[in-house]
Order: C-alpha cells, then structure tokens, then sequence
C-alpha cells in the first residue's frame, strides 16, 4: 500500500516537485523578504519655530536610526500629500512657540502626526517618536537643575533594556521556526486529504475495497509514503533556515525532530480523515484548507499572538496542534529549552496523533461497510 | 452563441449547487475566514504581560510599580523573587518581559545619583517585544520626570528657606502630542479587515476556477465537451463567468460581514470598491486559468495554487509592509496585482480615497488583468487543441 502511494507520488513529477518547491519558496519569501521590524521610518519634519531649540530636537530625531527624514516641509500640505500617496508615515510639527515655551517653563508642545493605517507599524513609531521626546526632555530638565557648569548631568531613573533568547530582535528568528509548522501542515493535512478523495471520484476506491486491507492498514499505507514527503520538506525547512538564514538553534536537534515526527503523524492523519469524509476532492480541499492551513497560519501564535484574541478564538486554538508544535519549535530555537518544560506540549502532540489516528480508521471502517 | 455560454454558465451553477455540501463550501468558508482572520490578524499589544521582580521593596519602588499599574498598558502576572523564578516564568513563556528593582533603588535616588530599572524582554517575538519595550520605556521616564519634578520642589523649598523669599526657576518642559490620521485608535483590525476581504476572493476565485476546471479533466468529461459544438472561447467564458459572480457574491457577503460584525469604518465609495473587484477578478480567474492548464490532477492543481497564491499573498503587503523588504524585492511586488488590489481597499475603507489618487492602482489592475487572462486563454486554447 505504501509502495503505491508512492509510486503516485513519484510518477506525478509535478506534484513532487511542488511539493518541495512550495516549503522552499515560502522560506524564501518569509525569510528574506518580510520583516515587521520597524525602522528608517519616513518622517517629514515641520518646523515653525525656526530657532537653535527647534533645531536641537530635530538633529535627535536625525540622529536616530529609527527615523529617516525624507523631507522639511514649510506647510502641512505636503505632510498630507505624502501620507495619501503612503510615502511618509509621522510628521513632526514643531509650533512656532515652542521655544518661547521651552524658555519661559511652560509647557512646549512637539505635535506627532502618525499614519495609522498600519497600526501596528505606527504604534512602534509612536513608541519611537516619544522616546526620543521624553528623552530629550529630560536630559533638558537636568540640565536645568544642575546647579552649575561642570556638574554630572544624570537623570533620577533610566531603563536599561536587555531582551533574552532573541537578543537583536530580528522577526526572521521567529518567523523561520514558526513556518515550519505552517509548512508541514500543508504537506501533510492537505496533501493527504486529496489522496482518499481522489480514489472516491476515480473510483478505484472499490478496486481497493475488494483487496483484503484493512482500514487501518489502509490508511497507515497512505499515511507513511506522504510521512516520507513531509520529512524531506522538515530537513528542507531546517537547512535552509539554520544554514542559509543563520537562525541560532539552542536547544536539542533530536527533541526537535522527535516532535517534529509526531506532529507530522497527527496532521497526515487529519489529512486522511478530512478526505474520509468527503469524496469530492474540492470539498475535501476546501475543507482541509479550513481546518489545517488557515489555524496553522493564524491560531498557532505564528505571527498572533494567541494572548491578543478574543477569549472563544482563545478556546478554539486550544485545539490547534500547530500552536503546541509552534511552542516547541520556537522554544527548542530560540530559548534552548527541552523536554524538562515543554513535556506537556509533547504530551498534548502524542495525545492529538493517536486520537486523530483512531478517528480517521473508524471514518474509514464506517465507509467501507 | 450567447445560448450556448448560457448553457454552461447554467451548467456550471447546477454541478455547484447541486450537491448542498458544495452550497455550503460557496457560504461558509469565506464567513470562518473572515471570522478567524478578523479575530486573530492583530499585531496589536492592549496589555502586557510582565513579571515585577522588586528587590529594594522601598516606597519609591512601590510607586514604581503603580505607574506601571495605571498606565493600563501591563498586567502584573508573577511575581518572582529569585534569578531562577524569573528565568522560569520567561522560559515558560508566561510573561512578555520581567521589569526588576535592584537593591538600592531608593537609596540611589534619594543620593541623587542615576539609578536603573532593568527591563527584560522575551525577544521570541520581535514585534511585541518592540512594543512592550516602548511602553516600559515610556513609564520609566514618566516616573523619572515625577522623581525630578518632587527633587525640584525640595530644592525650591530648601533654595525658598535660605533666601528668605520666592525663587522662581524655569524649567523646561517638552510633551508630544499625537494625533493619528485614518485609524485613530490604532485598531489593526481596521487596518487587516480590508485585506481579509482581498485575500479571501483571491483564494477562493483562483482556487474554484482552477480546480473546476482540472477536475473535468480528472473524470474525463472535458472530452465530452470537447465533441460539443462548443468554441473553446465559448467554453471559457461559460467556465470562468460562474466564477466571476461567485466571486463578487463572496465580497458582499464578507464586506457585509466585516461592516456588521467587526465595525470597521467605510470612508470610501463603494461603487469605487466594486469596480475596482472586478478589474481584480480578470487577473484572479486568469491565473486560475492558467493553474488548470498546467496541472492535470485536483492535487496538482491545489498545489499549484498554493504556489501562486503565497508569494502573492506575502508579497501584497497584507501583513509584512513594503517599505519592510529589501529592494529589489519592492520592485518585485510592483508586478503583483494583489498588492494594488489591496492598496485600493485600504484606501477605500480607511481614508475614503477616491479614483482620482488611486487611478495609477486601477490602471495597474486593468493592465495586469487584460494581459494575464489573455495569455491565459491563449494558453488555455493551445492546450484544448
């Protein structure tokens, strides 16, 4: 059974070829090209004051590497004018009292206009753009204070920010690992859901039917030849990933592939129920697209994180084997932890590979009698 | 010859809907995937979680710890005491960042000296780390600018004493005040609703049409219409049309649905939107088209639709912004439909954009769809013949 299931993938080129080209160029695409780190940010600047105080907190936005000022404007038109046609994202106004302010001790007004159409993009410049504000201010305030020239200028508390696992904050040393589990679902839960399907609308699922195979044996035949397919595309995953994206991998290889295996096994076998039940194969893509991708893409904390959703979306990727997949895999990656604190994830894995595995040959007995 | 595309057009429709599973699939998928990507598409950071590890437990840390309390942007989760507690709740993952008070804290500021507040992030998630650690910044220095403001009025008091009158000191002081422009509340669904929309008509036209038609291929009844009178254009059309008016029936229903369900605002003109979908759907059905001519099984053709649709989907903008990749990669994304299809429905919904700012994107569409359904229908007739 095995040995046919394979030899249909192999005699179908294509198939094969997509089938590894697909993994490939989504880590391609994911690893070199997107990125939500935010910075260089486009920023027209609007000053209205036009004296040294006004020019001293435009050389701090200058002078950092999150900003990238693209213009200095004499009006607001062309802040809008930039905005609409989405080439510039903060605009920062500086009134013309502001040094007036700033001098006499009232409170001098620096106005941020922000696109917020990509929020997510303009929250981070937001935070940015403050930073360098309160910043400045402050260190203005101490200067203020201290009691004469030559004194230590300080402020009374300052963060000092040190980020574990992920020193740099690179998106790409989460994103790569988190794929994947994206990846080898599509593999196997939507490969496989189309191979039983197929047999159903070919009709040569009767030829198979009056042969002496059990549903089980059945399905662990069409199980183990796309297991096969799912692991080249996992060591496909991790070259590429460890070797050509330089993504630091901490923990233990042989945890990772333990897992990796019985993930696998749980998603090929939600691929071979998916298509027990239905015997048209664009309802049983349709189908396996619904329940396999889109909650591996989305409900598995792959780029959302799951904290964020509402409580019933929450309740529903509890039930996401991607999502416990995703914990060991970014663990395993980036916090070099092992079994010792993610057993349960492990534990939920297995559990979800045998039940899956239970319920796809029952599907199946049931359509055979 | 208009009679004959009826045929199939009705033809079409019967075979989809005759089945109710199929009447289900043309409903219900593109609802869930508005639901689930509405719902869980946030990048959006309302509260953080942190870890408060206070070592000096004086007044002033205290007082710390409710500025981060009242900022309303974290939510205090643990609380440990010991380097191995913090290293277990970051390794667990139960907390975005641990905020730690070494020993000291108020002794230093009462001497006046700099003192620091160690925040640490879990950088697993680059994004969110940005964010919490923007946040945790900005409190700090709140708390430090009400440190000074208190060690100022100390110092004019004691200043007050010795001169025996007022004094009067200018200090300075900057705010920033934001304003944001088109989504003010920062609400990513806002900004990911629109692109919900595109992505689902891109998937479910590309994916129909190619499927529909390789399974006529599969089963052997594309020879049948082959001996028919039928001309392979007549046949086109009649297979692609369906198509069309599935496709906009699934954008009424899923911008509906995001107007209900998720409130997002509608700057724009609507009529706009619906012209701007149709010129979309000549590049979706073609590649559609195309996808069936390459592949002769439904599996081929699912994963040749997954192989188009990803790098169009990924390299629209929908989650990872342009202005993000490198280069020449900008470039690239200047050949793909979905990122204009895309660009148009932000600025339809979000700042009301009219044809007269986004006509370079329609052009794009108009030109983008015109050539690939040609060369797809050429295709398509070589591969009939």
């Amino acid at each position: 059974m095995a040995r046919k299931e394979l030899l249909h993938i192999v005699r179908d080129p294509r198939s094969l070829i997509a089938a590894l080209a697909l993994p490939l160029m989504m880590l391609l695409i994911f690893g070199y090209a997107l990125s939500l780190d935010v910075d260089r940010i486009p920023t027209i600047i609007y000053d209205l004051d036009h004296t040294p105080q006004s020019r001293d907190l435009i050389r701090e936005f200058r002078g950092s590497r999150y900003f990238d000022i693209i213009e200095e404007a004499t009006s607001y038109r062309p802040i809008e004018r930039e905005m609409d046609m989405r080439r510039c994202l903060l605009g920062v106004v500086l009134p013309p009292d502001y040094s007036r302010n700033l001098l006499s001790g009232k409170e001098a007004q620096v106005q941020l206009l922000l696109d917020g159409t990509d929020s997510n993009t303009a929250a981070i410049a937001l935070g940015y753009g403050e930073g360098v504000v309160q910043g400045y201010a402050l260190r203005l305030r101490a200067a203020a204070q201290s009691p004469g020239p030559g004194s230590v200028l300080h402020t009374p508390v300052e963060p000092r920010v040190r980020v574990w696992y992920n020193t740099d904050l690179i998106s790409r040393d989460y994103i790569v690992p988190g794929l994947i589990s994206v990846i080898l679902m599509i593999i196997a839960a939507l490969l496989t859901s189309l191979t039983i399907a197929r047999e159903w609308e070919n009709g040569t699922m009767e030829q198979l039917l009056s042969t002496p195979l059990r549903p089980a044996e059945m399905a662990l035949g069409k199980l183990s030849a796309y297991f096969l397919l799912g692991i080249v595309d996992m060591f496909l995953c991790l070259f590429v990933g460890i070797v050509i994206f330089d993504v630091p991998l901490k923990g233990s290889a042989i945890f990772l592939f333990v897992s990796s295996c019985v993930y696998l096994f749980g998603a090929l076998g939600w691929g071979v129920l998916v298509s027990a039940m239905n015997r048209n194969q664009l309802s049983a893509y349709q189908l396996g697209t619904l329940t396999s991708f889109l909650p591996a893409f989305l409900l598995s904390g792959f780029i959302y994180s799951i904290e964020n959703m509402p409580r019933v979306i929450q309740a529903i990727a509890l039930f996401v084997p991607a999502r416990y997949f995703i914990n060991i895999v970014k663990g395993v990656f980036l916090k070099g932890i092992g079994l010792e604190i993610l057993w349960f994830d492990f534990l939920l894995l297995v559990l979800y590979g045998a039940a899956v595995f239970y319920f796809a040959t029952r599907k199946l007995r049931q359509k055979v009698a | 010859m208009r009679q004959r595309i009826r045929r199939i057009v009705q033809k079409e429709f019967l075979q989809a809907l005759r089945e109710p599973r199929m009447r289900f699939m043309l409903l219900l998928p593109p609802l869930i995937q508005l639901l689930i990507f509405g719902y869980a598409a946030n990048l959006d950071v309302e509260s953080a979680r942190i870890a408060w590890m206070d070592e000096d437990r004086s007044p002033a840390s205290r007082e710390l710890l409710a500025e981060f309390q009242g900022s309303g942007r974290f939510m205090v989760a643990a609380e440990p005491r010991t380097e191995t507690g913090m290293q277990s709740v970051l390794d667990r993952g139960q907390v975005d960042a641990v905020i730690r008070v070494l020993p000291g804290f108020a002794r230093d500021i009462e001497r006046g000296r700099t003192t620091g507040v160690q925040v640490l992030l879990d950088g697993t998630n680059s994004n969110t780390a940005a964010i919490v650690s923007g946040y945790a910044t900005q409190t700090i220095a709140r708390y430090a600018g009400s440190v000074m403001a208190q060690q100022q009025r100390k110092k004019l008091v004691a200043g007050a004493e010795s001169a025996g009158g007022p004094v009067h000191v200018a200090l300075p002081q900057i705010t920033a005040q934001t304003r944001v422009w088109f989504n003010p509340d920062l609400r990513s669904r806002n900004y990911f609703i629109p692109g919900v929309i595109v992505n689902i008509i891109t998937l479910v036209t590309l994916s129909l049409t190619a499927m529909a038609i390789v399974r006529e291929k599969e089963i052997g009844t594309m020879e049948q219409l082959m001996v028919t009178p039928i001309r392979p254009a007549e046949l086109i059309l009649g297979k692609t049309l369906p198509f069309v008016l599935v496709g906009l029936w699934d954008m009424l229903l899923v911008l509906g649905a995001a107007l209900l369900v998720f409130h997002v605002p509608f700057a724009g003109s609507f009529p706009l939107l619906l012209f701007a979908a149709i010129l979309f759907l000549l590049s979706s059905l073609g590649a559609g088209l195309f996808i069936s001519t390459v592949s002769r099984t439904q599996q081929q053709a699912m994963m040749a639709t997954f192989l188009f649709f990803q790098p169009f989907f990924l390299l629209s903008g929908f989650t990872f912004p342009i202005r993000n990749m490198p280069e020449p990669v900008q470039w690239l994304t200047f050949l793909n439909p979905v990122r204009y299809f895309l660009e148009i429905v932000r600025g339809v919904f979000l700042k009301g954009s009219g044809a007269d700012t986004l006509w370079p994107e329609l052009a794009a569409l108009a030109l983008f769809g015109v050539t690939i359904l040609w060369l797809s229908v050429l295709r398509f007739h070589k591969h009939l013949e």
